[in-house]
C-alpha cells in the first residue's frame, strides 16, 4: 500500500495577527511554523495505515525552502519519504497548488507505482480554501469525500465517516481514492528522539515548479477589528461570584 | 450581465438562515439581474416564500438517488442548471456542504472559487473580501474569472428582504448525473448519540482550556456547565493533553459556536481558539492572567485562581435558587 499526505507550512499565530509592512502577509519574525491540526492527523493517520498494511507513505509540500521543517516533523513520527515543491515563500492560489501538486504526483506514481490514498487537511490553516484536494482529485479522476473524522482501510476500499450536523455519513470509496480529513480523527503522537534522528537521514526530493497566472490574487490583508474594548472586571478571586450570579441573571441565564 | 444562481439549503422545512445570508449578498452583487436558485433539499415548502429575498426561480432537482445524493451528482446539477439559465455567477453558502460542491463545481469548470467572502462587488475583476485563519484575518482579494464561484462566510451578512416580493415560480427538473457522478455516496448514515447539551447549539457554553490543569479538573467546569444548562467546551491543549474529546473542542479546527454566554475559563484566548467562539454574543474570561489575549475578546472579566472561582459561582447560583 502507498499512502501520500500533503501539509502546508503555516506560523503558530498565538493570541493575535501581526502583520507585515506591506499588509500582504503576516509578520512572522518572531514565530514559530506548524502545519494544521487537520493535516497532524492526516500525518498520523497515513504512519498508522502503513504500520497496519505494510507499504510506503510520502509526505508532500508545496511551500518556501524553511518548509523542509515541517516535512522532517512529518518523517519524525514515521513518514518514509518527502516530496518538496519549493517556491520563493510568495502566495500560490489553490488551482496552481493543485495543479503542481498533481504533477508531482503523476511523476511520483510513473516511478513508483500508484498512490492507493492521498491525504489531505479539510482545509488549509490560513488561506482555507477547502479545495486544493477535491482539485487534485478531479484531474487524477478519482473519487474524492471530505470533512473525514473516521477512515478505515479494508482491502480494496476506504470507509468513510464524514461528520454532519445531526451524526455521521459513511462512505466506501474503492481504492485509489484522496480523502481530505479534520482533526479528532485520531490523536497524533509526538515525535520520539529516535524518530528525530532517522527523520535527517530520510530522502527528500526538491523541485521548483512554476507559478501559473494567479486567479484569486491577493491586494491586501486586514486584521479585523475585535469587541474593541477591555473586558469589564466583575471582580478578582472567588469574591467575584456574586458580581458574576448578578450578572448572569441581567442577562436572563440565571 | 446574466442571471446569479444561489444554492440554498433547507431546514426542517424552511430555508437555513445561512443561505439566507447567501442570497442577500448574491442579491447586492447581481444588482438588479435575476437570481435564481437551486435548492439543495427537494423540499418544496423551504422555495415558496423565497421571493421575499428578491429570488424570481426555485429550481428543484429530481433523482430517484436524490435521497442520498453525493455531492458529485450535486456538482453535475449545478453545473447543468448554471449553463441551462445561462447563470453569470454561482453563491452558496459556506457550510461544508457549500463549499464542498462548490469545489467540485470549480474543478469541473477550471474556475477559481471564492471560498468564505463577507463582500463582493461585481466588476472585471472582481473585488472581494474573504475570511482566512477561520476569520481571525481579512483577505481583499482581485478574482479574475468568468463565471465567479462564490461561498459566503456563515453569520458574517445580515439578511435582507426585499420590499413588495413576488410569487417563486418552482420548477422541477430531472437531473442528468451519470453513474460516474453517483460514484461518491453515502452508504450509510450514523446518527448522533442522543442525551447532554449538543455543542453547537447550545445557548450556554462553559469551557475549560490549559488553566484547568487535568482531566479531572473539569469536575468544576461540569458543575458549573449542569447548574446552567450549559454545554462543557474546551481549548485545542486540551484534547491535545486527552482531557476532553475532541468533539468538545471549540475552535478554528474543532466546532465553531454561538451562544448566548461563553463562559472562557482559563482559556488564554489564541486566534484558533477564538475563531470558534467569536459568534458568541457574551463572553466571560475567568484567568489568572489579567493580560491574557482573551481579555481583549472577552465582556466581562474575573482575574483569578479558577480552582476557586468556579465552586464559589456554583455555591452563588444554589444560593440564588
Amino acid at each position: 500500500m502507498r499512502v501520500l499526505v500533503a501539509v502546508k507550512r503555516v506560523p503558530f499565530t498565538g493570541g493575535k495577527m501581526v502583520l507585515a509592512p506591506d499588509a500582504m502577509s503576516l509578520e512572522t519574525k518572531h514565530l514559530g511554523f506548524t502545519i494544521s491540526p487537520h493535516e497532524e492527523c492526516g500525518v498520523e493517520e497515513a504512519v498508522r495505515i502503513i504500520e497496519a498494511h505494510g507499504g510506503e507513505s510520502v509526505v508532500l509540500t508545496l511551500g518556501p525552502p524553511e518548509a523542509v521543517e515541517q516535512l522532517r516533523d512529518a518523517m519524525a513520527l514515521g513518514i518514509d519519504r518527502a516530496i518538496h515543491l519549493q517556491t520563493d515563500g510568495g502566495e500560490w492560489d489553490a488551482e496552481g497548488t493543485a495543479g503542481a501538486i498533481v504533477e508531482a504526483i503523476q511523476a511520483d506514481e510513473a516511478a513508483s507505482g500508484p498512490f492507493d490514498l492521498i491525504l489531505f487537511g479539510n482545509e488549509s490553516a490560513d488561506s482555507g480554501g477547502f479545495q486544493v484536494g477535491l482539485r487534485v482529485a478531479h484531474a487524477l479522476g478519482r473519487p474524492v469525500v471530505t470533512g473525514l473524522k473516521g477512515v478505515k482501510v479494508e482491502s480494496a476500499s476506504v470507509r468513510c465517516e464524514q461528520e454532519t450536523s445531526d451524526g455521521r455519513d459513511v462512505y466506501v470509496l474503492p481504492l485509489p481514492a484522496v480523502l481530505t480529513v479534520k482533526e479528532g480523527l485520531n490523536l497524533p503522537r509526538y515525535p520520539s528522539v529516535p524518530g528525530r534522528l532517522r527523520a535527517g537521514r530520510k530522502p527528500v526530493a526538491t523541485s521548483t515548479p512554476a507559478r501559473p497566472k494567479v486567479r484569486l490574487e491577493t491586494t491586501r490583508l486586514v486584521v479585523p477589528a475585535g469587541r474593541g474594548r477591555r473586558a469589564e472586571l466583575l471582580g478578582s478571586g472567588p469574591s467575584a461570584a456574586p458580581a458574576v450570579v448578578e450578572m448572569l441573571r441581567s442577562i436572563g441565564v440565571v | 450581465m446574466a442571471p446569479v444562481l444561489v444554492l440554498v439549503e433547507s431546514a426542517e422545512g424552511s430555508p437555513a438562515d445561512v443561505s439566507l445570508q447567501a442570497l442577500t449578498l448574491a442579491r447586492s452583487f447581481a444588482g438588479g439581474e435575476p437570481l435564481e436558485v437551486l435548492q439543495i433539499d427537494p423540499d418544496p415548502g423551504a422555495a415558496e416564500n423565497l421571493g421575499d429575498y428578491g429570488v424570481v426561480s426555485a429550481h428543484i432537482a429530481d433523482h430517484e438517488g436524490i435521497g442520498s445524493f453525493g455531492p458529485d451528482a450535486w456538482a453535475a446539477t449545478v453545473i447543468q442548471l448554471a449553463d441551462g439559465i445561462s447563470a453569470g455567477a454561482v453563491f452558496a453558502a459556506a457550510t461544508d456542504r457549500g463549499n464542498d460542491i462548490m469545489a467540485r463545481v470549480g474543478a469541473r469548470l477550471g474556475l477559481p472559487v471564492a471560498v468564505n467572502c463577507i463582500a463582493i462587488s461585481a466588476g472585471s475583476p472582481i473585488t472581494l473580501t474573504r475570511q482566512r485563519w477561520g476569520g481571525s484575518l481579512l483577505e481583499e482579494a482581485l478574482l479574475h474569472s468568468p463565471r465567479p464561484l462564490v461561498t459566503v462566510a456563515l453569520h458574517t451578512v445580515v439578511i435582507e428582504r426585499v420590499a413588495g416580493s413576488k410569487q417563486v415560480e418552482v420548477l422541477h427538473s430531472r437531473a442528468d448525473v451519470n453513474e460516474r457522478d453517483l460514484r461518491v455516496r453515502p452508504a450509510e448514515h450514523v446518527a448522533a448519540p442522543s442525551g447532554g447539551v449538543s455543542l453547537a447549539e447550545a445557548k450556554v457554553v462553559v469551557s475549560g482550556g490549559r488553566g484547568v490543569g487535568s482531566k479531572e479538573g473539569f469536575a468544576i467546569i461540569e458543575e458549573l456547565a449542569g447548574l446552567l444548562g450549559a454545554a462543557v467546551g474546551c481549548s485545542r491543549v486540551v484534547t491535545s493533553a486527552g482531557w476532553r474529546p475532541h468533539t468538545d473542542q471549540v475552535g478554528q479546527t474543532g466546532t465553531k459556536i454561538a451562544p448566548d454566554l461563553y463562559i472562557a475559563c482559563g482559556i488564554s484566548g489564541a486566534t484558533q481558539h477564538m475563531a470558534g467562539c467569536k459568534g458568541a454574543k457574551r463572553i466571560l474570561a475567568i484567568n489568572s492572567d489579567a493580560e491574557a489575549p482573551i481579555m481583549l475578546n472577552a465582556d466581562y472579566a474575573v482575574v483569578g485562581d479558577l480552582k476557586e472561582i468556579l465552586p464559589a459561582i456554583s455555591a452563588e447560583i444554589r444560593k440564588a435558587r
